[in-house]
Order: structure tokens, then sequence, then C-alpha cells
């Protein structure tokens, strides 16, 4: 048995990410460095939607990148045969930008960190800080988020589902807990 | 929601013959990911870090060889080169001595070629580690025909209904059976052609047409690969001269015409240069030789990553 509880509407999900684009200028209001990259899958569509509020702030195009981790992930001997490696796309220079990585969950930060460990080996950014739409919690490694969508308390057993338009039709966040 | 998870349920990739178009595709889509990491300002993943590949060559090899090492390479795995010239071979060890030997240094995965068709499969049944065939005698060389499928696929876009010619030496080609399996697999129409003497009769059986007229065989090819002419088995006599060879199955600028617009020519290399190809079509326009190297990079990557998902 499963239970699926509705945590954010897609209206909410919609000012949620307006919040973060307010955020991301209020801490950068000269834009220009600033770029974002999307890790694959759903911070993807999510970092191309809060690069058009962002740069409908402030008037100009943010770039965006989207990067693909499943070669830097730390558990390639535990998961299920083969993850499908999908393609990194980041078509603008990295030295000296502010890159803002953005994923749709922050949970037990591995993915962050295998993130950190991809951008490094396509140059040299001024700094990288991190939005997630949502934190969950249950850290594993020393990893915080600079801009946060929203905080959910969990439990370690229950799944954060982000649903995208783009990636599932539907456009909301559920929070499912799997029921003995 | 409908992630794909394709995978690939094997321990070795011993040829073509085992694989399922899924498979086939699955590396093919992989590698085509990998060749982003070409591209890169770094050219290196951690994902094999600490793990060990051998390389494990009983005949003369540099292309396949230096691209395997590579594509470990880029994945950050160890990599060990062991040729048969310069090891206990020589003083009588038999292959599987050697292979336990070299797995007691606990790699993931033994990279091999091979002058005895079936070796790979031998030392498959016998090893813990991965064995990826690198060309047995003369019965597959399964990574060549990827990166070629890989190559067709980038130029043409697809390759069912494709037209695929291969000309020569089918006889004693492992590359050539890998092709005629792979290219029938994806959907392809595949023509094989060369002297009588040089085609086994098991290539219908393959999925072939067999011509043996070159123009025949080259009209409405879309890709035409040209296998090399082993020159050092010509004691043989299989055909009367290298010369007499070219004139009726040398690919020449003339005999393009025959060809379908656009159409591309491989060669898995190394060239003979005025025995099956002439220079002009070799670094003519329709050539994607050098397309094929980079692209045997990507295809190994793939191959070894698929290998090692979900292993220890």
């Amino acid at each position: 048995m499963k239970d699926a509880q509705q945590i954010m509407t897609a209206t909410q999900m919609n000012e949620v990410l307006h919040d973060l684009a307010e955020q991301i200028v209020g801490r950068h209001p000269q834009v220009d460095e600033v770029a974002l990259v999307g890790i694959r899958r759903r911070g993807a569509p999510l970092a191309h939607r809060l690069a058009e509020k962002v740069g409908a702030l402030r008037g100009r195009k943010i770039p965006v990148g989207t990067l693909d981790i499943t070669l830097y992930r730390d558990d390639l001997t535990t998961i299920a045969p083969n993850p499908v490696v999908h393609d990194t796309f980041i078509d603008f220079q990295v030295e000296g930008k502010v890159l803002i990585l953005v994923d749709d969950v922050l949970y037990t930060g591995r993915t962050v960190r295998a993130a950190l460990d991809s951008l490094i080996d396509y140059g040299r950014p001024r700094k990288v800080e991190l939005a997630a739409l949502i934190d969950r919690g249950h850290r594993e490694l020393p990893i915080q988020a600079d801009y946060v969508g929203r905080s959910v308390e969990t439990r370690e057993d229950q799944i954060v589902k982000v649903m995208l338009k783009e990636e599932d039709g539907v456009e909301q966040v559920l929070l499912v807990t799997q029921e003995s | 929601m409908a992630t794909k998870r394709a995978a690939l349920k094997r321990k070795d990739l011993l040829g073509i013959e085992p694989l399922s178009v899924e498979e086939i595709h699955l590396i093919l889509e992989t590698a085509s990911s990998f060749q982003e990491v070409a591209a890169r300002p770094v050219k290196k993943v951690p994902t094999l870090r600490g793990r060990t590949i051998i390389n494990l060559f009983f005949e003369p090899s540099t292309r396949t060889r230096s691209s395997f090492e590579l594509a470990g390479k880029r994945l950050s795995a160890d990599i060990l080169n062991f040729t048969a010239s310069a090891s206990s071979v020589v003083k009588g060890e038999t292959l599987l001595d050697t292979v336990l030997n070299l797995e007691s240094m606990a790699p993931s995965i033994i990279v091999i070629r091979h002058p005895a068709s079936g070796a790979p499969h031998q030392l498959a049944g016998a090893c813990k580690a991965s064995i990826v065939n690198a060309g047995d005698g003369m019965h597959e060389h399964p990574t060549q025909a990827l990166l070629d499928a890989l190559t067709v696929l980038q130029k043409k876009g697809s390759i069912r209904g494709l037209n695929v010619t291969l000309v020569g030496d089918l006889a004693h080609s492992r590359v050539a059976r890998s092709d005629v399996l792979i290219f029938s697999r994806l959907g392809a129409r595949v023509t094989v052609c060369g002297p009588p003497t040089l085609i086994p009769l098991e290539m219908e059986r393959l999925g072939a047409r067999v011509v043996f007229d070159m123009d025949e065989a080259l009209r409405g090819a879309d890709c035409i690969i040209m296998l090399r002419i082993q020159v050092e088995r010509q004691t043989q006599a299989f055909f009367p001269s290298i010369r007499e060879y070219f004139r009726w199955y040398g690919l020449t600028e003339e005999r393009m015409h025959q060809a379908a617009q656009g159409a591309i020519v491989m060669h898995p290399g190394p060239l003979n240069r005025g025995v099956e190809i002439a220079s002009e079509v070799a670094d003519g326009p329709y050539s994607v030789i050098l397309d094929q190297v980079a692209n045997g990079i990507a295809v190994r990557m793939a191959v070894l990553y698929l290998l090692s998902a979900g292993r220890g």
C-alpha cells in the first residue's frame, strides 16, 4: 500500500520558483555572471524555468546548462543494472561565472557532491551555489543549499516526488509513504 | 513515468551474435553520450576509479589496443597492457594458465585478442572477470561492428532500410562477420562482394546477399565497408595478383558513381592503398574512416561501463 499526499500544487510550485528567482536576484543584483545548471533529470527543466524568471526580473538572458551525473555517482556497484547515461550540455564558458546548481529535491547531498565533481571538469567557476525546490533533510554529507524553495519534514522511508509537466505530464509534488 | 531501464544482462561481450537488438541500441546510445566526454576540457570521468582492466593481446594491434586503453583511461580505470610476445607465453604457458595468473591480480575486465576463434568464450567460463572479445581468429570483433554501426547511425540518422555493402576478404575477416550480423539485425539490407574464393558459404545464412560483381554490389549502396586484403596471406593464392584484385574489387572514384547519393565509405584499417581502396576514395569526401576511429573510443567506453555497472 502506498499513501501519496500532495504537498504542493502547480500554482504553489510556480510561486516557490518565483521566490527562488527573487532570492537569486537579491544576492546577485548584477546578474551578468550568473548561469544556471540543472541536474538531470528534474533539475534540468527547473533550471530553465528559473533562468526565465531571473532573466525576466533583470531583463536579460541567463545561460542554462544541464548536467548528467551518472558517471560521477558513488554507487556504481549497487545501482540497478545499467543507469542510462545522458548527455551533459553546457555550451558556455564556466570560467569566472557564478554557477547555480538546480535540483528538485535536496536529500542526502550525494547527488550534489557528484555534480560538483562533474562541474570542476568543465573549468573553474568563480563560485558555485545550490538551489533546491525542496529540502527534505537527512543529509549524509556536509552540503547545504543557498536557496531553498520549501523545507519539508520527512521520514527516511518516505519519498518526495516532484512531478513536472515536461517529464511527467502533470505538475505537483507528492509525499509518498510506503505503508507496511 | 516511463523511465527507460534497459540493461546489458551479461557478464561478457563475446560477439554480436548473442546480443539482442535492445542491447545493441543500449550500447550505441550510451556511446553517443560518452562522445561528449571527448569534447570536454578534462577528458576523463571518475566512473571506473579503482578498477583494473587488462588488455591481453596475442596478435599485433595498434588501433584496437590503444582505443581500449584510452577508453579505460577516460573512465579512470587502471590499465595493464600485456602482449604475448613479451610474456611467459613464449615460454610455453597455456592460455588458461596465463589468464588465471592474471586474474589473481583481481582485474574487473580482461580485453582479449587471440588468433584462435572461440578463445574468449573459453576464458569467459573460467574467469570471474568480464571478458571482452577484441577479435578472435576469424570469428568476431564485436566492438568494431558496434563502432561501425554508431558511425552509420550518426551519418545517416538510422540504419533500418539502408543498403550496406561489404567488399573484400570475407573469409578471413572477423570484422565482416560481426558487421553482417549487426547491420542485418538492425534492419539494413546487407550485400557482400568479393572473389568467390574469399566468400564463405555461411554469408547467406547470416542474412547477406552474395554478389560477385563489384558494380552490381555497389549499385544503390548507402554505406560501403571495404575490408582489408590480408596481403600477408597471399601465399595461399586466393586470387591471381594484387593488381588483378584491385582491377576487379578495388574501390575507385569511378566506381563510387554506382553508389547512392551521399554514400559513405568505411574501412576498419589498416588501409592497403591501391589494393582494396584507391587513395582518392580513402581521402575523399565520402570517407568516414577517421570518424570510425573517434567513435571506437566512445563505443569501448560504453562497453566497459555497461559491463561494470551493478558489479563489484
